[in-house]
């Protein structure tokens, strides 16, 4: 894991994308996909939301809003991220300037990509998403923080703990390598494959 | 830091449980923070995974066991014209000459564009045999859960997963919940598995199996063929759980008898011995949820919207968000993408294209269910079919399957996932309704401003023929 995708407390302005089942594809349409990761994947990030068919964007998309530049944070809906399982959904929340995303609910796959990059998906109750989300539309300015080591988010005196898979949020703390974790199990693995090997010869 | 190990399981048979539990025990290597590290016996890798490869070899990382993994040509492949680089898209070129590159260099076996035994990687799979009972089967790719067919455990994983399975020959998993759903009856003629798929998933939602794996048991399931369970599995993800299961039995064991990489001889008797160890899971109580299905009251379905929950039986109308509740917002967004009208029947929208293909129904029991159809009819509105495998392919044209499809109207392309996702160019022109076999009617997945319908392959016909959605069971077939 590379130390920008560690992730210890944000404090940001957020945007509001208020539509439930946002899919994979509605993150980042397949077309754009086998560009090179170094090119980055912020500028197609919503693309078909975010643009008519001309390409020009839609005033009326929230994340186009001039009052929402330099946002880190994201409100969305219900199954956020659902479909595929195309990691450069995260990517192109990322390379946006995105670290975090609240919502009611997550895809999975769509989940373990974004702890795996440092792009906290944090699950709130629906009611407190619609009351963060009705601050935010309220008064752009509004800032919401997630505080990982404490496990809550703040805003304007609301105060809600939050759950994380506690090893996914040791290694967005700490930083680690999951790779060389596991490599510290080799003699766990070695002696899988052996006893396998006896137990399932044909494979 | 603390380490738990576990040494691995060696199973006991007859321990009662879940088929989950049971392939999941049976792959423990270790325990951590309420993870486990998996060992995956099987791992495929397509010409998406580029980016997979690319982490490698910036974390300086060899590839553990070359020979569990297999690298195919799906994604990208292009259905007409040169199949590997060049191409006449340089950025086609691009990613399939990273995959051979790649493969070459880590020592993986290779199905590229030009090699018979190419297809979309949940269909290859399969038919070699390489699919077994009780295995892990892990993907870049969300459709691993197809593999869940034969009882094994197959889910989709991203990019920085397939990096750590490439380094590790493990994963990191949470283990899921399982939801048992019980399919009664039998499913009645015209209908299908890909029906059934669409109609569970119209019931739960597409978070219906949020967290689970969803083990499909019943009589019904038992009466599938293998490609029918394979849909079946195939759409599980679009319940939104990680995978299906379907516990193997003899329909299995037929289908992987004298497939290439399925086991032989003496070694046939042992892994047969042992699978029908894996049968006897089915009985076993401990799901963690469980639904009822009577497989007699499911009709051919078609998905009007912009998810695959947005399906109904043929005979239904278009809802009216006004009646649609909390759903109201994610109804009217539909209903405006797809520019549909509350209350309009479904078999008075006009169709302007087909596709016949995916690793949902591009089997060879799907193109002839297509061609029975099209058999002496033309289409009326343009399409293609892309087989589901180079094999798929070879073995259609040995029944004149081509030909049916070809004196159709229709175009009869290479294999690969094609329109499915239209990643190699093949997608439909703006504002077009296609009626589609593929699994995902997501807003612009077959080209921008596109409108999916999905629907079983013969419905898929019927639509061709009409030139709008059609019941094929009102369409006479010889
Ligand atoms: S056919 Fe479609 S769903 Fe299947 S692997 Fe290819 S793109 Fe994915």
């Amino acid at each position: 894991m590379s130390p920008t995708a560690r992730f210890v407390r944000l404090r940001s302005r957020a945007v509001v994308l208020d539509l439930a089942d946002v899919d994979t594809d509605q993150i980042v349409p397949a077309r754009f996909l086998k560009r090179p990761r170094e090119e980055g994947f912020g500028q197609y990030l919503f693309h078909s939301l975010r643009r008519k068919p001309d390409g020009s964007l839609r005033e009326d998309f929230p994340l186009n809003s001039p009052t929402v530049a330099g946002a880190q944070l994201l409100v969305a809906g219900a199954n956020f991220g659902c479909g595929s399982s195309r990691e450069n959904a995260v990517y192109a929340l990322l390379d946006a300037g995105f670290r975090a995303v609240i919502a009611p609910s997550f895809g999975d796959i769509f989940s373990g990509n974004a702890l795996k990059n440092g792009l906290l998906p944090v699950v709130l109750p629906v009611e407190v998403v619609g009351r963060l989300r009705a601050r935010v539309r309220g008064v752009a300015a509004t800032e919401i923080t997630v505080d990982l080591e404490r496990l809550c988010v703040e805003c304007e005196g609301l105060t809600q703990a939050f759950e994380v898979d506690p090893f996914a949020r040791e290694a967005l703390l700490g930083g680690v390598d999951e790779i060389g974790l596991t490599l510290q199990f080799e003699e766990a693995i070695r002696r899988f494959e052996q006893a396998d090997a006896l137990r399932r010869p044909w494979l | 830091m603390r380490i738990d190990a576990t040494p691995g399981d060696t199973g006991v048979a007859s321990r009662r449980g879940t088929l989950l539990a049971r392939i999941w025990r049976e792959h423990a290597v270790a325990e951590r923070h309420g993870r486990t590290l998996l060992y995956v016996d099987r791992h495929w890798v397509h010409d998406g995974s580029f980016l997979a490869f690319g982490k490698l070899e910036a974390a300086g990382r060899p590839v553990r066991d070359p020979r569990r993994t297999s690298a195919v040509a799906d994604h990208y492949v292009p259905t007409a014209g040169p199949r590997v680089a060049p191409m006449h898209d340089p950025e086609l070129s691009r990613v399939s000459s990273l995959l051979s590159a790649n493969a070459s260099r880590y020592g993986i076996e290779l199905f590229a564009g030009d090699d018979p035994r190419q297809g979309i990687t949940h269909v290859v799979a399969p038919e070699l045999g390489a699919t077994q009972p009780g295995m892990t089967i892990v993907c870049g790719d969300s459709h691993t859960s197809t593999h869940g067919a034969f009882g094994a455990l197959g889910f989709g994983i991203g990019a920085s997963e397939v990096t750590h399975v490439l380094a590790t020959q493990c994963v990191w998993q949470r283990r899921p919940r399982s939801l048992a759903i019980e399919v009664s009856g039998r499913l009645r003629p015209g209908v299908t598995a890909k029906d059934l798929g669409l109609a569970i998933i119209a019931r739960i939602g597409v978070a219906g199996g949020s967290g689970h794996v969803i083990e499909y048991r019943g009589e019904a399931v038992r009466a599938l063929s293998m490609e029918g369970r394979m849909t079946l599995c195939n759409m599980t993800i679009e319940a939104g759980a990680r995978a299906g299961l379907v516990a193997p039995d003899d329909t299995t064991f037929e289908y992987l008898a004298g497939r290439p990489r399925a086991p032989q001889g003496a070694a046939w008797d042992a892994a047969l011995a042992c699978w029908r160890t894996l049968a006897a899971e089915d009985a076993g109580p401990g799901h963690d949820a469980s639904i009822a299905l009577d497989a007699g009251l499911v009709a051919p379905m078609v998905s009007w919207g912009i998810t695959p929950a947005h399906a109904l039986p043929v005979d239904g109308r278009v809802p009216d968000p006004a009646a649609g509740g909390a759903e109201r917002a994610k109804l009217e967004q539909a209903l405006e993408y797809m520019d549909l009208r509350p209350g309009t029947p479904l078999q008075d929208i006009a169709i302007d294209r087909v596709f016949i293909g995916s690793c949902t129904n591009g089997r060879i029991e799907d193109l002839r269910a297509a061609a029975r159809v099209l058999e002496g009819r033309r289409a009326v509105v343009p399409g293609f079919v892309s087989p589901g495998s180079s094999a798929v392919k070879a073995q259609a044209e040995v029944e004149g399957l081509d030909r049916v499809f070809r004196s159709a109207g229709l175009e009869w392309r290479e294999s690969g996932c094609s329109m499915c996702v239209g990643m190699n160019g093949d997608v439909a022109r703006p504002g077009e309704r296609v009626a589609s076999t593929s699994n995902r009617n997501f807003a612009n997945r077959q080209g921008p401003q596109v409108r999916t319908f999905l629907m079983s392959p013969a419905m898929v016909a019927a639509a061709a023929v009409a030139g709008r959605i059609t019941d094929v069971r009102r369409v006479p077939v010889a």
